[in-house]
C-alpha cells in the first residue's frame, strides 16, 4: 500500500474464520479491503461503500457489521468470520446456506455473503422467527435480483431446520 | 424431455453460498494496478485544460491519461444499433474537449493502490468553462452536439390504419397525458474492468462486468486496432445486469487501453456514487395519448405522441422509444394506431434499456387508457381488458406495427391472453377483493384492487451460438455466446443440453460470457439468453449425439438402431456387454480418418437464428392500501398469471417474475433519478435512491400458462424482464382504487410520497 497521508503502519491480529492472522496495514485501510486485498477473502463483497447495501456484512465478534465502514484497525484483538468460514471444514454446506439453495433464494449471488452473515446471527438470537420479522432482520440487506420471497422462505426453512436439530434450545 | 421443465437446483449456488464466485473485483494479477476516473462536475462544459502535474507526481502514481493521450483511440464509438432517422452520437473512450453529463468521464489516474490513485485524483485541475445545459425536453434548449442544435436524435411514426378518421368517427374520445420518470438497474455488483496486455501474444485479455462481452471484444478490436483474435473478453460471474451493463460503456475500452499502454495488468471497479452518475438510465418520456372508443369499453382509436429524453448520447441508437411506440397496444385489439415520437438530447447520462426496455413505458400508457375507459363507461377494469384482448384464435395477431427492429410487425406468435388474465382474475379471487376493497372505502380504508396485462417481446435475435464438446476424458463442455448475470444459465443450459445428449446437467460443464469459447455471439438482454442461447444449445448437443451415435455403432460393428444409451454409454441392445463411452467415442473422433466418415472431434459448434421475436404474455392483480395520513402503500396481496412458452426450469422463472415485480416496485413507488436545474444529480446513493427492501417487496402467487412457442425448436418465450412490465401499471390501477372517487389520478411514475399525498381524496 503507498505511502500517503497519515502512512504509519499498524499491526493488526484477528481471528479470522477460526485461524489468527496478522497484517500490518495504513490506519485508514477498510476492513473490507483488508479481507478481500490483503487476506484474499474475496467472498465479501462491496455493493455500495457507503453502508447502506449489506452486502459486505461480516461478524466483528459475533456481530453483523458492514466491513465497508470500519477500519482494518478496530478489529485488532476481534474475533472475524466471513462467508468463507461458513460452512466448517467440512466440504458440505450450513444448513442456512443448503436453504438458500434449496429455495432458489441467490441469483446473481452477489449480496448473497452479506445476507447470509446477517441472518446467521440473526437466527442465532431468534430461532422461531415469523415471517415479518424475517423481513425486518432483512431490511437492511438489499438484493436486486430476488424479490425477497425465496430469501424470506430459506430463513423460515433454516430458523426450522435449527429448532429440529437442537429442540432444547 | 427429462430434465426441461425439472426445477433443478442450481449448479453455480455451491460457489456463490460459499464465497467462492469469482466477480471482477476478486481477480488480482501480479503487478496489478489500480484506476481511478476524474468525472466531470458539470452538465455541460468546455474542457480548456486538464493540468496533470501535481497528480503525476504523487506517491505511487504511474499514469495519468486524458483524451489527448489516447492516441488512434481518441474517437467515437460505432453506433449499435443504426436506424434511418437516427441522429446518433456514442461515447469516445474519455470526453474530448466537451463535457455533456455530470459524471462523464475526463482523465484516468493509475497507480499502485486504488487509495494513492483516489489520492491524485484530488490533485487534478481541470479548467472548465461552464456553459448552460438543456435539462427539458422543450425545443430551443442549449445544444448537446454542434451539428444537432435541435436536440433532435430521431422522429418516427408508426401508424396503423387511417386514425385521424378514427377517432373522428369514434362515439367517445378522451385525451390524457402521462408522465414517466427515470430509474436504473442498479445491480449490486457495480461494473468494473480488469484487463492485461500479454506481449508475447500480442493479446489482450479483458474481464468485463458485462452482459455483451463479445460486443466489447469487437469495440476493443476497432479502437485499439487489434484483430478479433487478439481480444478475449471474459465475463466472469457477474453480480447482476438488468441493462446497467448492456451497452459497451467507455471504460470498457479504456481501461484496455491503459493495460496495453502501461503493459500492465490494471483495474477499475466502478464506486455506487460513480454508477448513480454515469451508469445508463431509463425510462423518463411524456405521452400526450387520444383515445377513441365506444360505450362498451371497446377501443376503436389510439394516437399517442411522446418525447423521449436519451440524454447526451445514443449508444442505444432509438430502441427504447421505438420499443415503447412499437408495443404501445400491447395484448389489444386496437383497429386504428398511430404511435409516434420524438427523442431529444439532453446534457444528462445517457438513456438505454434496462429491465423492460421501453415496454414498461408502453405498458404504463395503455393501461392507463384501458383504466380510464373503464371510469368513463362505469364498466368493470377486468371486463373492458376482456373486451379489448386478443383472442387465442386470433394468434398468430398481427398488431400492424412496425416492430423496433424494422425486420416486420409486432406480430404475436402465440398465447392466450383472455386465459391469463381469467386465471389471475381466479387467483385473487378479483371480485371478493373487489367488494372487500369497495367495503373497506365506504369504512373509511383506503383499500384497492388493480389489474394490468401485458405482452413482452422476447428472444430477440439476430443469433446466438453455441459449442458442445466431449473432450477424451469424457468430460462434456458446453459454450453459449450469452452471458449470465444471475439468471442461472450455468443451470438451464446444461438441463437443455443433458436432454440432447441423453446425459444428466451434472454431466454439462457451461460456460457463458467468453469469446474464447464461440467466436460469434450476441449477448443476454431483451429476454433472449434462454430463447435464442437455449436453442442454439439444443442444435449443437444434438449434432453432437447423432455424431456419437453415428461413431458409436461404427465402434461395435452395428446398426445405429441397435444401440442403447445409458447416459454417457452406449451399448449393442443385444449384447449390452458390448459398449462403448463417450470418452472412447471422443478419442476415435479425435482421431477421426475419412474412412470413420466423420469430421474430427466429437464437438459441433451451432447458431440459431430466429425468424421473428417471440411474446411472453402475462397479467398481474395487486391489493394496496394507502395510509390515510401519510399516503404510504402497503401492497398486501400480489398474483401473477404468466405465460412464457415452455419452461425449462420453473424455479429459476419464479425467481426472475418474483425480482421482476421487486424491480417494478421500486420503479413505481421508490426510485426516483432527480436533477436538478443544472443537470446536478440529486440521488447519489442508497440513502436518497431507495431500491425495495425485504418489507416493501410481498409475497406473490405465480400461475403459469406453457402456450408453446412456434417460433424456436424448444417452443421457449423469454421472461426475465416480464415481471417488470406491469407492475407501475398495476399499482397505479390499485392506487386509483384505493383514493376513490373522490381522489386523484394516477398520471405519472414514479409515485414518490409526496405524489402519493397529492392523490388522497379530500378529508371528510
Amino acid at each position: 500500500m503507498t505511502a500517503g497521508p497519515g502512512s504509519a503502519r499498524h499491526d493488526v491480529t484477528a481471528i479470522v474464520n477460526g485461524a489468527e492472522r496478522r497484517a500490518r496495514v495504513i490506519p485508514r485501510l477498510l476492513l473490507a479491503d483488508l479481507l478481500r486485498e490483503e487476506w484474499g477473502l474475496t467472498g465479501t463483497h462491496l455493493g455500495c461503500e457507503h453502508g447502506a447495501c449489506g452486502a459486505c456484512t461480516v461478524l466483528v465478534d459475533g456481530e453483523p457489521t458492514r466491513s465497508c465502514l470500519v477500519f482494518a484497525v478496530q478489529v485488532d484483538g476481534c474475533r472475524v468470520d466471513t462467508v468463507e468460514g461458513l460452512a466448517g471444514a467440512g466440504p458440505g454446506l450450513h444448513p442456512l446456506q443448503e436453504a438458500f439453495r434449496s429455495r432458489h433464494a441467490l441469483q446473481c449471488g452477489f449480496c448473497t455473503p452479506g445476507i447470509l452473515m446477517t441472518l446467521v446471527a440473526y437466527l442465532r438470537l431468534h430461532p422461531s422467527p415469523s415471517e415479518t420479522e424475517i423481513r425486518e432482520a432483512l431490511s437492511g440487506n438489499l438484493c436486486r435480483c430476488t424479490g425477497y420471497q425465496h430469501i424470506v422462505q430459506a430463513a423460515l426453512d433454516a430458523a426450522a431446520a435449527g429448532r429440529a436439530a437442537a429442540p432444547s434450545a | 424431455m427429462k430434465f426441461v421443465g425439472d426445477r433443478h437446483l442450481r449448479k453455480e449456488d455451491p460457489r456463490l453460498l460459499t464465497g467462492r464466485g469469482r466477480y471482477v473485483g476478486d481477480l488480482a494479477l501480479p503487478g496489478m494496478l489500480h484506476v481511478v476516473l476524474l468525472r466531470s462536475p458539470h452538465a455541460h462544459a468546455r474542457i480548456r485544460r486538464v493540468d496533470a502535474d501535481r497528480a503525476r507526481a504523487h506517491p505511487g502514481v504511474v499514469d495519468v491519461v486524458t483524451f489527448a493521450e489516447l492516441g488512434g483511440a481518441a474517437r467515437s464509438f460505432p453506433m449499435v444499433p443504426p436506424h434511418p432517422e437516427l441522429r446518433g452520437h456514442n461515447f469516445a473512450p474519455l470526453a474530448g474537449d466537451r463535457v455533456r453529463f455530470v459524471g462523464e468521464a475526463v482523465a484516468a489516474v493509475v497507480a499502485d493502490s486504488r487509495y494513492a490513485a483516489e489520492d491524485a485524483r484530488d490533485l487534478l485541475e481541470v479548467d472548465y468553462e461552464v456553459l448552460p445545459s438543456a435539462q427539458t425536453l422543450t425545443p430551443g434548449a442549449p445544444a448537446v452536439h454542434d451539428d444537432i442544435p435541435d436536440n433532435l436524435a430521431g422522429r418516427v411514426t408508426l401508424t396503423r390504419g387511417d386514425t385521424a378518421a378514427a377517432l373522428r368517427a369514434a362515439p367517445r374520445v378522451i385525451s390524457v397525458r402521462l408522465r414517466i420518470g427515470r430509474g436504473g438497474g442498479q445491480p449490486m455488483e457495480t461494473r468494473g474492468l480488469v484487463a492485461d496486455w500479454n506481449p508475447a501474444l500480442d493479446q489482450l485479455t479483458v474481464w468485463a462486468s458485462s452482459q455483451v462481452p463479445h460486443q466489447i471484444r469487437q469495440f476493443v478490436a476497432d479502437l485499439l486496432d487489434l484483430a478479433p483474435h487478439q481480444v478475449r473478453v471474459i465475463a466472469p460471474d457477474v453480480g447482476g445486469g438488468f441493462g446497467a451493463k448492456l451497452i459497451v460503456y467507455p471504460e470498457d475500452v479504456l481501461i484496455p487501453f491503459l493495460a496495453r499502454r502501461l503493459a500492465r495488468p490494471v483495474r477499475w471497479i466502478e464506486d455506487r456514487l460513480e454508477h448513480m452518475l454515469a451508469a445508463t438510465q431509463e425510462r423518463e418520456q411524456e405521452h400526450d395519448v387520444t383515445v377513441g372508443f365506444d360505450d362498451a369499453g371497446r377501443l376503436l382509436a389510439l394516437r399517442d405522441r411522446f418525447v423521449h429524453d436519451t440524454g447526451a448520447y445514443t449508444p442505444r441508437g432509438l430502441v427504447v422509444p421505438l420499443l415503447t411506440a412499437s408495443m404501445l397496444t400491447g395484448p389489444y385489439r386496437i383497429p386504428a394506431v398511430e404511435s409516434s415520437f420524438e427523442s431529444r438530447y439532453t446534457h444528462r447520462v445517457p438513456v438505454t434499456p434496462y429491465r423492460g426496455a421501453g415496454q414498461p413505458q408502453a405498458v404504463f400508457v395503455i393501461e392507463r387508457v384501458l383504466d380510464l375507459v373503464a371510469r368513463e363507461t362505469g364498466r368493470d377494469r377486468a371486463q373492458v381488458r376482456l373486451a379489448n384482448l386478443v383472442r387465442a384464435e386470433d394468434m398468430p395477431w398481427d398488431t400492424g406495427l412496425p416492430n423496433y427492429r424494422g425486420s416486420g410487425h409486432v406480430v404475436l406468435d402465440s398465447g392466450d391472453l383472455p386465459s391469463v388474465l381469467r386465471r389471475a382474475l381466479e387467483s385473487a379471487r378479483y371480485d371478493a377483493r373487489a367488494a372487500e376493497a369497495a367495503a373497506a372505502r365506504a369504512a373509511g380504508r383506503l383499500l384497492g384492487v388493480g389489474v394490468a396485462c401485458y405482452v413482452e417481446l422476447t428472444g430477440v435475435g439476430p443469433f446466438e451460438s453455441a459449442r458442445v464438446r466431449v473432450d477424451a476424458a469424457g468430460r462434456i463442455s458446453a459454450w453459449s455466446g450469452v452471458s449470465t448475470q444471475g439468471q442461472g444459465l450455468e443451470t438451464t443450459l446444461a438441463q437443455v443440453a443433458a436432454d440432447e445428449l441423453g446425459v444428466t446437467p451434472a454431466d454439462v460443464t457451461v460456460v457463458t460470457g467468453d469469446t474464447a469459447g464461440v467466436e460469434h455471439g450476441t449477448g443476454s438482454f431483451a429476454s433472449r439468453a434462454a430463447v435464442v442461447g437455449g436453442n442454439a444449445m439444443a442444435l449443437a448437443a444434438r449434432d453432437v449425439r447423432v455424431k456419437a451415435r453415428a461413431l458409436a455403432a461404427r465402434a461395435l460393428g452395428i446398426d445405429e438402431s441397435d444401440l442403447e444409451q445409458a447416459g454417457p454409454t452406449f451399448a449393442d441392445r443385444r449384447r449390452p456387454e458390448r459398449r462403448v463411452t463417450l470418452a472412447e467415442l471422443a478419442r476415435l473422433a479425435g482421431a477421426a480418418t475419412a474412412a470413420l466418415g466423420v469430421e474430427p472431434g466429437l464437438e459441433s459448434t451451432r447458431v440459431f437464428q430466429p425468424a421473428d421475436m417471440t411474446y411472453s404474455s402475462g397479467a398481474h392483480v395487486a391489493l394496496v392500501e394507502l395510509d390515510p395520513l401519510s399516503a404510504a402503500v402497503r401492497i398486501l396481496g400480489y398474483w401473477i398469471s404468466h405465460d412464457s412458452g415452455r419452461l425449462i426450469n420453473p424455479l429459476i422463472v419464479e425467481g426472475q417474475l418474483q425480482g421482476a415485480v421487486a424491480l417494478g416496485i421500486g420503479s413505481a413507488l421508490l426510485e426516483e433519478v432527480a436533477y436538478d436545474e443544472a443537470g446536478q444529480l440529486l440521488a447519489g446513493s442508497y440513502m436518497d435512491y431507495l431500491l425495495p427492501t425485504a418489507t416493501d417487496v410481498p409475497t406473490m402467487a405465480i400461475d403459469h400458462l406453457e402456450t408453446l412457442s412456434p417460433l424456436n425448436p424448444l417452443g421457449l418465450k423469454g421472461v426475465g424482464e416480464s415481471g417488470t412490465l406491469p407492475v407501475p401499471a398495476v399499482l397505479a390501477s390499485a392506487i386509483e382504487d384505493a383514493v376513490g372517487l373522490r381522489g386523484g389520478h394516477v398520471t405519472r411514475m414514479p409515485l414518490g410520497p409526496s405524489r402519493l399525498l397529492d392523490l388522497l381524496p379530500p378529508h371528510p
